[in-house]
């Protein structure tokens, strides 16, 4: 009972890791989707070795563990000359990596899509980012939905390994409130409560978000 | 002095993979002309058809589009991806298999293509959508999603949203070919009263009633060759090929 006291007591700094693992997963999410949306838009456009390009570094970035991308960025480009802080080199690796995930969603999605509305557009006069902005962005977006949900709780876990690179996030509270005190069981298993917590959360302004869906009868098909 | 024809093929050939699938097509269409294309599965009428606005694009010859080059200039040089879009604006298409939006509602479906490619301002695009749904007898759809209604009701509201861009020709790929039987009325009613309103239309269709009532022109494709065009009561009654009489006798 004692241990729950000091965890109570400890709660600025696990307030605090909270904030900075929201803060980063929401900016990075945020940037990382519309990378994805960025690239899949770019592999509409472009000309078949842009196109390879990119389709390499989809798969690179997707076969790569996270925590190594994290190390490379904050360990590695300073050799390059390159020096980030902590919070900055982990917000660009949950972007660049999680928008290769985002990019290979909505690609799976347009490989599958039935080429009669694109079609339809161009017969219009559409062409370019009024296309895919218009037509195409919003159908991959309702078909990805329930991926998007997943991907966006991986996102968050991935956010724990920045404890390793040094940013001071929920993860990295709870470390120090159990190397302090010694109380491993209670300071974790209080952090994974507030994963839940946000998890929770994610899921269920993902399930809102699929009623956009459910109304144009996406789910019946 | 003659007019400029809506739409002009000339020499038109294209191949897939080494086949020649359209082969040095010649065909005019004049304003306010409806041309009927028949001819059998696999002749090159659809991609006939797709030519007219380059959703095809010929390996030889030219199409005009009111006697503008489409596609390739004069010099043969390739269009500019935005010129191109500007004039395919100017042709409005219909599918066998509708092809509407499906994030979009009746209403939004059709006022997409003149609010954000025409950019005219979006109440009056309203305005004359609902005019146009009314037309096809839509206008108590405006608000439905496209997948609660039926293959007649998609099929009127897809010519609609055609109409809405005041195309200078209508391109109609077999539109009554994916609706069940007793549908094909309905959209057929359509047309004609389009036809009678002036438009240009170029209809590839297995319709061989509408194509004898409404067309000025039937013209055959065999092996992508245009091989017949004649007024209908001529195509009909007295086709000079041996190969439309054929066909004509399996299509009653
Ligand atoms: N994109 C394509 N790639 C390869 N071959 C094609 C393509 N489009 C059409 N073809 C081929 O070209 C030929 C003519 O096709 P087209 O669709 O123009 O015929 P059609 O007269 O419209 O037939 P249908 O009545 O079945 O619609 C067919 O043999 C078809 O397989
Ligand atoms: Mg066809």
């Amino acid at each position: 009972m004692e241990n729950w006291q000091i965890v109570w007591e400890a709660r600025d700094s696990l307030i605090s890791g909270l904030f900075t693992t929201i803060e980063i997963f929401l900016i990075g999410s945020v940037l990382a989707f519309l990378l994805g949306c960025l690239v899949v838009y770019l592999l509409e456009q472009a000309g078949p070795w842009l196109r390879r390009a990119l389709r390499v570094a989809i798969d690179l970035m997707r076969t790569l563990p996270f925590l190594i991308f994290a190390y490379l960025l904050y360990y590695g480009l300073p050799s390059l000359g390159v020096r980030l802080d902590a919070w900055t080199a982990g917000l660009i690796a949950l972007v660049i990596y999680h928008g290769a995930y985002f990019a290979e969603m909505l690609r799976g999605a347009r490989l599958v899509m039935p080429a009669g509305g694109v079609e339809a557009a161009r017969a219009c006069g559409f062409h370019g980012f009024t296309l895919f902005r218009r037509i195409l962005l919003p159908q991959l977006l309702i078909r990805v939905r329930p991926l998007i949900g997943n991907q966006l709780i991986y996102c968050l876990k991935d956010t724990a390994f920045l404890t390793i690179i040094t940013v001071n996030e929920l993860t990295a509270a709870a470390n120090s409130i159990q190397a302090i005190y010694f109380i491993p069981m209670e300071a974790f298993v209080a952090v994974i409560g507030l994963y839940w917590m946000v998890s929770i959360v994610i899921e269920l302004l993902v399930k809102w978000a699929g009623r956009f869906g459910r109304k144009r009868g996406f789910d019946h098909v | 002095m003659s007019e400029v024809p809506v739409v002009s093929l000339e020499g038109v050939s294209k191949s897939f993979n080494g086949v020649e699938v359209l082969r040095d097509i010649h065909l005019e269409v004049a304003r306010g002309e409806v041309v009927s294309v028949l001819g059998a599965s696999g002749s090159g009428k659809s991609t006939m058809l797709r030519c007219i606005n380059w959703l095809e694009q010929p390996d030889r010859g030219t199409v005009k589009i009111n006697g503008e080059h489409i596609g390739v200039d004069a010099q043969g040089k390739q269009m500019s991806v935005r010129a191109l879009a500007s004039l395919r604006a100017r042709t409005g298409m219909v599918f066998q298999s509708f092809n509407l939006w499906p994030h979009l509602t009746v209403l939004q479906n059709v006022i997409e293509a003149p609010v954000h490619v025409k950019r005219i301002p979006r109440s009056r695009a309203v305005e004359e959508a609902l005019a146009l749904l009314d037309k096809v007898g839509m206008g108590h759809k405006r608000d439905a999603y496209p997948y609660t209604l039926s293959g007649g009701q998609k099929q009127r509201v897809a010519i609609a949203r055609a109409l809405a861009m005041a195309p200078e020709v209508l391109l109609f790929d077999e539109p009554t070919s994916a609706l069940d039987p007793e549908l094909v009325g309905e959209v057929l009613a359509v047309m004609r009263a389009l036809s009678l309103d002036g438009y240009t239309m170029v209809v590839v269709t297995h319709e061989m009633e509408f194509a004898r009532a409404v067309s000025d022109q039937v013209v055959f494709l065999d092996k992508g060759k245009l091989i017949e065009r004649a007024p209908p009561e001529r195509f009909f009654t007295a086709p000079e090929s041996e190969r439309v009489q054929r066909f004509l006798a399996t299509h009653r």
